[in-house]
């Protein structure tokens, strides 16, 4: 008999499976359960980018594309972060279209880390960074964001949790799971701190696009930033297109040409069809997009005021498609609160310390929801926190 | 703002005026206002119910029934539909632009046989109406955005 668990990395046995999936495998083993549990857009990928993958379909002979991803999309990317930000990217020496934005944030970890060497990870936030860098060795620090601060980075957050071995910081705002934005105030701070460190910020940006009153801001358009940025972001959210799979990053050409190793060697290259598609996406989608923006800020709206209504204190998210109201004055865990809801009135949700220390007391509720199944939802939610006060009596 | 309520309502007209106000980030009083406003203005004519009529004990059926009608001076087709529209049976009159026929009329009834006898002694009977042709509806996948035949499955967060 093979006794697999010698055959298996203690790299790989150490890593922790993912808060979100237990609450989904249990959700999928129950009947009536509406969920708020998801990470992706309930809309359909606009119609003109899935036309434009049944052109190439038709027309093309579905092949690998370079390493770095087909050109005009590389050039699309370019263009848009200029237009975005102001800020110039080479298409050719600049940019890697990925599978995914995680494949980019995996390069980038890969690409910098040395066993010992030391990652900021400002929590909370999406599950995927602490396990990259275990699995290379590396050790990742968290930085909890706090509510005082709607769940933005403070330079003071910062200050005492670098040391020599600090390589990179990761920044993931809009954020999820909290809806927190960082403006250029508060990214200010933050710039001015890093510029005398050797520190490089990966700024994963997949939210970009869904922001609530006001535009985006990003860290590589401050002074000396782009030098000291990998800018992640990707078309699953913003286009709806998260099963298409595609991302992309844009760095300096020195990392770029060295990290662009790891995706020849371990992908190849981004799928051929979506990429045909995406230049769609980047070129004639912007109606589609504020489109759907619309939609889930209505959402948004109805969320926030329905939970502070319900006595659950929900900070005003800016961003993403989350809410992420308190649940301290039920006095149970994030998780004890996220299980009985399911068990007891069918509604599942993540628990907030899923995406960190700092995310328990909170749970997650997406909006990417119909208004329909979110009203239901909260009858739901309604229902259940009566009862914990009628316990309490 | 207004045509945002209109959207809202749509997709649910039973929503409460609290609700509707905070999908709307405006006050349940302001959105109660706007909504009164649309019912003044005549822009929101009323609110029906969607149903599934093969889970009601009353057995119903739908039919739509083209008309080939002659147009009356000055008046256009106006008269006669608004003759039509006076009957009970009579669930929706619009005007078409196909050149095949003029009139779309659907009509309710509790069987073939009843809807049959409405067409050939009420309608083919008015004056103007030069011709008609039933269509039987066999069964509803959708109305008016609202699934009838079945729930949307949703299967993400599955994998």
């Amino acid at each position: 008999m093979i006794d697999y668990d010698k055959v298996l990395s203690n790299k790989i046995k150490n890593v922790k499976p993912s808060g979100i999936r237990k609450f989904f495998d249990i959700a999928g083993t129950m009947e009536g359960v509406i969920s708020l549990g998801v990470g992706e857009p309930d809309f359909s990928t606009p119609w003109v980018i899935r036309k434009a993958a049944i052109q190439v379909l038709e027309r093309k002979h579905i092949i690998y594309g370079p390493n770095k991803g087909l050109l005009p999309l590389r050039q699309a990317i370019t263009n848009r972060i200029e237009k975005k930000h102001g800020v110039k990217y080479d298409p050719d020496k600049e940019v890697i279209v990925t599978v995914g934005g995680s494949e980019a944030i995996d390069l980038v970890v890969r690409g910098l880390l040395d066993p010992g060497d030391e990652v900021l990870v400002v929590e909370p936030c999406f599950v995927c960074y602490a396990p990259l860098v275990e699995l290379m060795g590396g050790v990742p620090v968290s930085v909890p964001t706090r509510i005082e601060n709607n769940f933005k980075l403070t330079v003071d957050d910062l200050r005492d949790k670098v040391t020599e071995r600090t390589k990179i910081l990761i920044l993931p705002f809009p954020n999820n799971p909290t809806g927190a934005i960082m403006t250029r105030e508060d990214l200010e701070p933050i710039a001015e701190f890093l510029r005398d460190t050797n520190i490089i910020v990966l700024t994963d940006e997949i939210y970009s696009e869904l922001t609530y009153g006001r535009e985006h801001f990003s860290i590589i358009e401050l002074e000396g930033m782009r030098e000291r940025t990998v800018y992640v972001n990707g078309f699953s959210k913003a286009y709806a297109m998260t099963g298409w799979r595609l991302g992309y990053l844009a760095a300096p050409a020195p990392i770029v040409s060295q990290i662009s190793k790891i995706h020849q060697y371990g992908i190849m290259c981004s799928p051929f069809i979506s990429q045909n598609a995406a230049v769609v996406a980047l070129d004639s989608c912007d109606d589609e997009v504020a489109k759907m923006v619309g939609e889930y800020n209505v959402r948004r709206r109805f969320l926030v005021s329905e939970f502070n209504r319900l006595g659950l204190t929900c900070f005003n998210p800016e961003g993403a498609f989350y809410v992420f109201p308190c649940i301290k004055s039920t006095g149970l865990s994030s998780e004890e609160f996220c299980e009985r809801l399911l068990y007891e009135n069918k509604v599942a949700a993540v628990p907030g310390s899923a995406f960190g220390e700092s995310g328990e007391g909170y749970i997650r509720i997406s909006y990417a929801y119909s208004l329909k199944h979110l009203m239901e939802a909260m009858e739901r939610i309604k229902q259940f926190l009566a009862k914990l006060e009628e316990e309490k009596k | 703002m207004k045509s945002q309520i209109i959207k809202l309502l749509q997709q649910n007209a039973r929503i409460s005026n609290t609700e509707l106000g905070e999908m709307l980030g405006i006050s349940a009083d302001e959105a109660a206002a706007k909504i009164k406003e649309l019912e003044d203005d005549g822009i929101i004519r009323g609110y029906s119910v969607i149903l599934d009529d093969d889970k009601i004990d009353e057995p119903t059926v739908y039919a739509t029934i083209e008309l080939k009608v002659t147009p009356q001076r000055d008046r256009g087709f106006n008269d006669i539909a608004k003759t039509i529209m006076m009957y009970d049976e009579v669930e929706s009159v619009s005007l078409m632009s196909s050149g095949a026929y003029d009139l779309a009329v659907e009509v309710k009834g509790m069987d073939l046989k009843e809807v049959a006898f409405f067409v050939s002694e009420r309608l083919a009977t008015i004056d103007g109406i030069l011709s008609t042709s039933t269509h039987f509806i066999l069964k509803k996948y959708k109305e008016k955005g609202i699934f009838i035949d079945s729930e949307e499955r949703d299967e993400r967060g599955l994998y």
